[in-house]
């Protein structure tokens, strides 16, 4: 018995200095929170570059004051707006998706960037300026883009069937068949099949397409997000929608009888994820310098070959050794030959609908999930 | 006949209980990222695990949140039992009793979406920039622990016999050494239960870890959950892997410790008897 | 002498329960006026019931399995088939949980700790990782149907059947069942079965009249600690079923991400007081059942 107590009184004292070990080193030093996608950055596996140590390093050498990064992450741009849109949190740095930069821009929780600050800005490619989200380049600095397309499995699928979203609505492919598990991915894929503007505000448009997706429910294997990376790979399943670079991470663990190939279907959904700075952020200056050192070629190159997206800067997509890296059917699918970007863009990019619109789809939404 | 049939369903049981376990420990040794596809055997994502500096900052916090939110709801726990047993008034205990039932017959998702309004709604009333953070999520670790810690210890502070600590007094003891000396031993073993029901509890929590996270503190699940654009990685079961060893090599040494104690005992006893 | 220590114990017990009575009020009570308040307010924090109408009164179209459409309540609808998927779990974690605890309880006293750990010890790795796990178990190249081909057998669907979504609630919450009715077990008086034995009970009818009524304390709070978990779960359902089926947990999980906080806090508000008159109903019915209940 007696041994049970001590056994209890040490465990006692060891998880409480543990405790106070824990919480009383972060006090008086400079402290940047970032709040970023989740396996969204390089980390330092597979002898890539940890952008976060880096970064520290970098400003101690430079600045010559200690400095701790926070890095925290978020599963959807909803989540990360609810925390900051509450007020209940402060962040430093922020990098959501376009039509969320827009709302939140819209409802003032964005503050405008000094480019002073961030003078690797201008490695930024000309056709990102001026896009909708933020149409004077006042708030954000983008860090990836890509297109959304479909992913599918050759040694199921015939290539006669190959070439638009019709594909996910094919009777052929029943039970084979992934749909986004989010109402805003998933209504875009019925809306653009249906050739209907995803920017509508008719109700009676969104209905049509909830009716799309209820139609193709029986056919629908699973709703799926990041579960897409283990049914294409085992082949589970033989047709998906998703984002472009998260193929390449699919197709290198693919099974040896999947053979898993990609196609933009017309019209499709761009998206860009940009760098901002919230209005609860507390180190203004801090976060500008985080941005800059994010576009400097050692942190963006080792970025945008750690998350497999298409990079915005030009001294990625212009560097030899990461288009050597990528390779010719990489960079043909991540940097397709677009025309005009910007004019394509804005005119087919899909944005944020206003709150009352949200609302109806989200019942949409839920009429779908209990067909 | 009927002995090893019941053995049998006990271990058709655990089979069951194993089975993911097993599953996550073989493919935390593939060679590839698949978590379905294994490609061969490799101890690639325990090396990546040990350099992820986020992941491991993530395992700090949770054991760190695990461990103060045991404590405390251990100590404000067994006070509260040990009250609630002498309590007098049956109006007070009754009300006691019935809010100590809401955490648990209140689902995850309740407490959770509760604790977050409220935490948000006085943050804003009292203009705080982080009302979401570290202690947000203590507190609310520490109150879903509680009355499991209290329904541990409740039990054998009934079984004691009442008389015993005021005997105690009788006999000089001061009322704190009366409770050290001869209350605490009784309790101690619905303590330690308690204890460890905590610590798990708080282990296995994202729902109301979810609501409640806040800037700059982030658990295990929080992280994992994240990954839910990206992909769940074979780090995490590696990470995994590495806890259940950790927890079974414990639970060896402290049954190896007990049963040394146990024969320590009846040595002694046998010396007495002779 | 006696009498003063005796008094001074009892302010003492009052002060051992100050924090956490204080507690209890602040973080169990308060923030269950804020799910009301955010329940009855919109968005500007005016007074509306809307809300909670809006759960009761929702109507969507569903097609039924004979194709032809049919009007339900969306919300009411939800909540049937939660209940339906929690009710099952409960009962085969009942089915599964109570001869085990009871094998534990009559085991020796080290195996019966090492037991309980082993139970325990899958909780230390966190419930998302078990879900993943099942999920590569359950699909349909899985580990299961890998190993039952091996035996000859045709594969078998489970991955997004309800059938899997049990699973997922049963693994998960079975360690909830086991505890309570395996403690209240441990201190079940022995000698009372050896008297029914003596007094020519047969081992069913000494389970059936003087073992299970002793048992239902814990019975209960077991049935309440899986019911309650698996009525509101929202990861399990989108991971096990395929996404395709949709809980109250997944409703309210999915207005919350939609930052439709007054409705989450209305349907989390209704499902509050639909689960604690359900608690209240079941201990009321079954308390003359529990001995030292009305047969005083």
């Amino acid at each position: 018995m007696k041994k049970k107590i001590t056994a209890l009184v040490l465990a006692l004292t060891l998880s409480l200095s543990f405790l106070l070990t824990g919480c009383g080193s972060s006090s008086d030093k400079l402290v940047l929170n970032v709040y970023n996608w989740g396996e969204y950055i390089s980390d330092g596996s597979e002898d890539s570059l940890d952008t976060i140590k880096a970064f520290e390093e970098w400003y101690e050498e430079n600045y010559g004051t200690d400095i701790t990064v926070n890095y925290s992450t978020y599963a959807s741009n909803e989540d990360m707006y609810n925390k900051i849109s509450g007020g209940a949190v402060s962040y430093d740095v922020i990098i959501p998706s376009d039509y969320m930069i827009a709302r939140m821009a819209d409802e003032g929780l964005l503050q405008p960037l000094n480019f002073d600050n961030i003078p690797n800005a201008e490695y930024i490619d000309d056709s990102f300026h001026g896009l909708y989200y933020d149409p004077e380049d006042k708030y954000t600095v983008p860090y990836t883009y890509g297109v959304v397309g479909i992913i599918y499995d050759a040694n199921v699928v015939d290539a006669q069937d190959v070439g638009s979203w019709d594909l996910m609505w094919n009777e052929k492919y029943a039970d084979n068949i992934l749909q986004y598990n989010n109402s805003r991915d998933a209504f875009g894929t019925a809306m653009y099949k249906l050739g209907i503007d995803v920017n509508t505000e008719d109700k009676a448009e969104w209905q049509r397409a909830a009716d799309e997706l209820i139609a193709q429910r029986p056919l629908v294997k699973s709703y799926v997000m990041d579960e897409i990376y283990n049914m294409m790979e085992s082949g589970e399943a033989a047709i998906g929608s998703y984002y472009a670079g998260d193929y390449f991470t699919m197709q290198e663990a693919q099974a040896d009888h999947v053979d898993l190939r990609f196609y933009y279907p017309e019209p499709t959904n761009f998206f860009i994820d940009a760098m901002c700075i919230p209005t609860c952020a507390q180190n203004k200056e801090l976060a500008e310098i985080f941005i800059n050192y994010m576009l400097s070629e050692e942190a963006a190159i080792a970025n945008a070959e750690y998350i497999n997206y298409a990079s915005p800067n030009r001294i990625v997509y212009e560097n030899e050794d990461y288009i050597e890296d990528m390779g010719e059917d990489a960079m043909e699918i991540l940097y397709p030959d677009l025309g005009n970007f910007s004019e394509l863009y804005n005119k087919y990019a899909y944005r944020s609908l206003s709150v009352e619109m949200l609302d109806y789809l989200n019942t949409l939404w839920e009429t779908v999930k209990i067909n | 006949m009927k002995k090893t049939i019941s053995n049998i369903l006990t271990g058709l049981v655990f089979v069951f209980l194993f089975a993911p376990i097993v599953v996550l420990l073989f493919f935390s040794f593939n060679n590839s990222k698949s978590l379905s596809v294994f490609s061969g055997f490799s101890f690639r994502w325990y090396r990546e695990l040990f350099k992820d500096r986020n992941t491991l900052e993530a395992l700090r916090n949770t054991l760190v949140l695990a461990a103060s939110a045991t404590v405390i709801s251990t100590i404000m726990g067994t006070a509260a039992a040990w009250g609630i047993d002498r309590l007098r008034s049956r109006w007070y205990r009754g009300v006691i009793n019935t809010v100590t039932d809401i955490p648990m017959t209140n689902p995850d998702i309740i407490t959770g979406i509760s604790m977050m309004l409220m935490f948000v709604f006085v943050g804003r009333l009292f203009g705080a920039k982080n009302s979401l953070n570290f202690w947000t999520m203590l507190i609310s670790h520490v109150t879903f622990c509680l009355p499991y810690v209290i329904l541990q210890v409740l039990p054998k502070l009934k079984q004691m016999d009442r008389s015993l600590p005021e005997a105690a007094m009788d006999l000089g003891c001061t009322p704190m050494r009366a409770f050290l000396k001869v209350e605490l031993p009784e309790m101690l073993p619905g303590i330690v239960t308690g204890a460890i029901m905590a610590f798990t509890l708080s282990l296995d929590d994202f729902v109301i870890s979810y609501f409640t996270s806040g800037t700059g503190f982030q658990t295990l699940p929080i992280r994992i959950y994240s990954m839910t654009k990206k992909t769940v990685t074979p780090k995490m079961y590696a990470l995994a892997t590495i806890i259940f060893f950790v927890t079974l090599s414990l639970l060896l040494i402290s049954n190896f410790i007990e049963s040394s104690d146990e024969q320590k005992a009846e040595k002694k006893e046998k010396k007495r008897s002779k | 002498m006696k009498k003063h220590s005796v008094k001074s114990r009892n302010s003492s017990c009052r002060s051992a329960l100050a924090p956490y009575s204080i507690w209890a009020f602040l973080f169990i009570l308060v923030p269950m006026l804020f799910i009301a308040y955010y329940a009855f307010t919109d968005n500007d924090f005016r007074f509306t019931t809307e809300n909670i109408t809006r759960f009761f009164t929702t109507v969507s179209s569903v097609r039924a399995d004979d194709g032809t459409l049919k009007e339900v309540h969306t919300y009411l609808l939800i909540f049937r088939r939660s209940l339906k998927l929690a009710v099952i779990s409960t009962l085969i974690c009942l089915l599964i949980g109570y001869p085990l605890a009871y094998r534990i309880a009559h085991a020796k006293k080290r195996t019966q700790q090492t037991m309980m750990t082993l139970i325990m010890i899958p909780m230390w790795m966190n419930f998302l990782i078990r879900t993943y796990a099942w999920m590569t178990i359950l699909q349909d190249a899985g580990v299961f149907n890998t190993l039952i081909s091996r035996f000859g057998l045709p594969p078998v669907r489970i991955i997004g059947t309800e059938t899997a979504v049990i699973i997922g609630m049963v693994y998960d919450y079975l360690p909830y069942m086991v505890l309570p009715i395996y403690s209240v077990m441990t201190k079940m008086d022995n000698s009372l079965i050896e008297a029914a034995h003596d007094l020519g009970c047969g081992s069913l009818s000494v389970l059936r009249r003087v073992i299970f009524p002793l048992s239902l304390p814990g019975v209960i709070s077991g049935i309440t600690m899986v019911l309650i978990p698996s009525i509101s779960t929202f990861y399990i359902s989108q991971k096990l079923g395929n996404g395709k089926f949709f809980l109250i947990g997944d409703a309210i999980e999915g207005q919350y991400v939609a930052n439709n906080l007054h409705f989450a806090a209305a349907m989390a508000f209704i499902l509050m007081v639909i689960l604690l008159v359900l608690m209240a109903l079941v201990k009321h019915s079954t308390s003359r059942y529990v001995y030292g209940g009305d047969a005083k």
